[in-house]
Parts: C-alpha cells; structure tokens; sequence
C-alpha cells in the first residue's frame, strides 16, 4: 500500500538533492568569476566559442523564426481583416520572446553538450585533479570563463537575432504579402518599446547563466566511461532547455504580468 | 625523518565498499617508497587521500607534520606535491610547452622565465624542440610521459607521486621511463611515492617497498626480502610477478 508512496517519496527526496547540488554549484560558480586569478585568455577562448562560432546557427534560427512568424501572422489576421499587424507581431515576439527562447535552446543544444563533453572528458582523464594538483582551482579555470562567457555572449546572440528575425519576417511581408517597405519598417520602428528589447536581453544574460551552468555542472559531476560523459551530455542538453523554458515563464510573468 | 605519515586511514564508498582499512606507513625524507598490490586494492585511492582529492572517512594524513585536516595550512600542504599521473593527464586544449608553462606558472609569474624553465624542464626529461608546440595527442605516449614529468617537475615538488609510471607503454620505452625517474629523483632529492603492480618497476626504482591488499599494509622492506618474508600474500605476489617476467623472457 505504502509502496507508490515511498517511490514517490525517494524521488522528491533525489529531486530535491540535485537541485541543491546544482544551486550549490552556481553559487560557486559565480562567486569565482569575481575573484582573482582571472583567466584572460581562456575567458575570450570560451567568448568565441559561445559567441562567435554559435552566430550562424542562431542567425538561420532566427531568420526562419520571423518568416514563418509573418507568414502565419497574415494568415490568421487575415480572418479578422487585422493584417495591418503584422510588422507590430513580428517585431514584439521576435524580441520579447522567439528570439530569446530559440537562441537559448541553440546555444543550450551547442553549448552546453560541448561544455559537459569537454569537462567530462577532463574528469574521465584525470586533467581536472591534474589542475588540483598544479593549485589551480577547476571552479576558476573551466567553470567561471564559461559562465562569464554565456552572461556576456547570448544577450549579444540574441540582440543580432533580434535584427535578423525581424528581417524575416520584413522580406517575407514585403515579398510574398504585398507590403510596402516604407509603411512596414515605419510600423516596426513605432511599436518597437524599449522594454521589449531589455527584456529579451535580461532573459538572455540568465538564459546564457543557466546553460553554462547546467553544462559545467553535468560535465564536473560525470561518471567515468564514455557512457558517463555521454549521460553528462544528454543531461546537460535536457536540463538546460527545461531551465530556459521554466526561467522564460518566470522572467515574462516579472516583466509583463499583471 | 619522516615525511609522510599515514596514521590508522580508513575510506569507504557509497555501498559500503571499504577501499582502506587502517593503512598505517611512514615514509622518510628523500626516500623512494612504493606502493605495490594487485589491481583494485585501493592503491589510487590511498594517493588521492594523500592530494586529498578524495577525503578520507577517519585516520590522518601528515606531511612535515602538516595534517590534512588542517584546513589552515591546505595551501602549504599542497605545495609541497606533485604527481605523474597514469595517463598523464595533459590538458589536451594546450601544447606541450603550454601544459609545462601553465605548471610553472603556478610558482612564478613571470611569463619569459616560466617559458625558460618550461624548456629546460622539457630538455632534461629528452624531449626534442620540435615537439615542444605539438598537442598532446600529436605525440607518442612515452614522450606524452616525459613531458607530463616535465610539468610535474617544473612546480619544483618536495614530494613527487608517481602512480603506474610504465602502465600502458612497450618494456622499452617503460624502461627508459623507469631510468628517467631514477635519474631525476637522484638530481632533485625530493621523496617519492610511487603506486604500482609492477614488481619490476618496483627493484628499479624502490629504497623500501610497502604491499597494499584489502586495504591495510601488510609488509613493508626491500624487495630483495620478499620472497622470504613470511607473508604469504607477499611471497605469492613475487612469485607471480617473477612467472610472468620469466614466461616473458
């Protein structure tokens, strides 16, 4: 009778256990990204890698995101003669939300399985007691660079993929649905807010947190064997993406609810 | 006098599984102590209680009277090792010179003399200027070993840790590996602590020898008494390992 009861119990209880070891971890993490040493040159090796090599995947998402956006967007306000709307659509989804949430799940699909491949694979190899024994703290070299390098570099993502979604949706609306460039970039730019691009771009510095996080936690904490390392990879992935999603609902509620 | 001190240590893990079970050892000032045993006897384990990447259940660990609870003197306690690890462990994102550089640049901070002490490290453990840019996984595993020396030597140790030194490299080239610690214990005086199963490994490089079998030390003396020590662990260890060399031969 007990049984589902104590099941249920064990695995609130390991729940629980993980999500303390995770937030234990974070707040490591980020303490050392404001505590010397710094490493320089591996803080702007993981910029690259975060940043810049994770612009073409982003910029395509972002691209498909806003045409598709425009196109559906016409094709349901249409029914209620509101295809005026369009560019106004486009341009606060793609900046509240599309933009944000799909550069994130990129970087989080990218990212984060690279950095628990990488550190796991450190693990596996013994190069992370290598560091403990040369008297480098692992939490200083391969944890704060990557966390510093996904706050700084997924804003920056998602502030290109901003501009990029738009013009999505803008070369679709003016070449397949007849709209004038003029009165479309003139309708973008009058309900373009400020607050619609900021919110994006906070939502991105914490969507850029948890995925190296997420991906230096799983890679830190790996069984040994490439099926550890495989796990850590698969568990960085899943847990990054549910964390943008849970941590977009959250941040859209402190921004825009009621 | 003793350097490390080993006092009663016990390690469990999850499941109950007891890896040490009161190892006690002593080992001296500029020794060459090994620690033999079979696979699996928590010889590993017992090094990485010493680095204290893995924390011990009860005992205690001394170094120069350093205790490796006192969390006051951790950073002191540290300073003082230095290890070749089994499959060396070369940060593979760096080359050969950068892993060495990185090591001495724990200790000096001045980038044009680590760069000097990083060659001179990789000069004396006999690797060529040529492979000193390649990466790591560029270069043979027994020039992967010398230059893992070389980064372990360049934080200039008082104690050097060697665990499975010879393990996955030809006879050949273990044993050239094998005269290059000699040497390099010889020319630095520091203490060593060497972990293997290799008996061979074990004549070559000991001043005293300590057998590890579930978890306690169960001998401790030179290995020429082995054979004869009245220990029948020891005694079937040496006779295995001597088979096997002499199947070899």
């Amino acid at each position: 009778m007990f049984r589902p009861l104590a099941t249920l119990g064990k695995y609130t209880l390991a729940t629980l256990n993980e999500i303390g070891k995770v937030s234990v971890f974070a707040v490591h993490g980020i303490k050392n990204c404001f505590i010397p040493p710094f490493y320089f040159k591996e803080i702007l090796h993981q910029i690259m890698v975060v940043g810049f090599y994770s612009l073409p995947i982003v910029g395509l998402t972002a691209v498909f995101a806003g045409m598709v956006l425009a196109l559906q967007t016409y094709v349901g306000f249409t029914r209620f003669n509101a295809e005026g709307a369009v560019a106004s659509v486009v341009v606060i989804s793609i900046t509240r939300e599309l933009g944000p949430v799909f550069a994130g799940l990129m970087v989080a699909g990218r990212v984060s399985s690279s950095i628990a491949a990488e550190i796991g694979s450190m693990r596996v190899s013994e190069q992370i007691d290598a560091l403990l024994t040369l008297r480098v703290d692992p939490f200083k070299f391969l944890v704060a660079p990557r966390i510093i390098a996904g706050v700084l570099m997924v804003p920056f993502l998602v502030l290109i993929a901003d501009i990029i979604g738009v013009m999505g949706g803008f070369l679709v609306s003016t070449t397949l649905l007849d709209f004038s460039t003029g009165s479309y970039i003139s309708q973008t730019i009058q309900n373009m807010m400020a607050i619609d691009v900021i919110s994006g771009l906070v939502k991105a510095a914490t969507f850029g947190l948890a995925v190296s996080i997420f991906g230096c936690f799983h890679g830190f904490y790996s069984d040994l064997g490439a099926r550890g390392v495989g796990n850590a990879t698969t568990s960085a992935v899943v847990s990054s993406c549910i964390g943008i999603l849970v941590l977009n609902y959250l941040l859209t509620a402190l921004f825009f609810g009621t | 006098m003793s350097k490390i001190i080993f006092n009663d240590v016990h390690k469990s893990f999850d499941g109950g599984l007891q890896v040490l079970n009161g190892v006690s050892l002593s080992i001296n000032e500029e020794e060459s102590h090994i620690i033999l045993g079979q696979s699996g006897c928590g010889k590993s384990v017992l090094l990485k209680c010493l680095l204290g990447i893995i924390k011990i259940d009860s005992g205690e660990i001394l170094v120069d009277k350093i205790s490796i609870n006192d969390e006051k003197h951790s950073k002191e306690y540290l300073k003082k090792f230095s290890i070749l690890f089994q499959g060396n462990a070369l940060f593979d994102s760096m080359t050969i010179i950068e892993n060495v550089i990185f090591g001495a640049n724990q200790i000096n901070k001045n980038k044009s003399e680590c760069r000097k002490i990083a060659e001179e490290k990789l000069l004396a453990v006999g690797l060529e200027r040529r492979v000193f840019d390649s990466y790591p996984a560029e270069i043979s595993g027994g020039m992967q070993k010398r230059a893992a020396l070389a980064r372990a030597i360049a934080i200039e140790p008082e104690i050097l840790l060697f665990d499975e030194p010879t393990s996955g490299l030809d006879p050949i080239t273990g044993g050239v590996i094998c005269n290059l610690l000699k040497d390099t214990l010889k020319s630095l005086k520091v203490t060593a602590l060497t972990i293997t199963h290799d008996i061979k490994v074990a004549e070559f490089l000991s001043d005293r020898v300590s057998v590890l079998n579930k978890g306690n030390i169960v001998w401790t003396g030179h290995t020429q008494d082995m054979e004869t020590c009245g220990n029948e662990f020891v005694e079937n260890f040496h006779r295995a390992s001597n088979a096997i060399s002499n199947k070899q031969r």
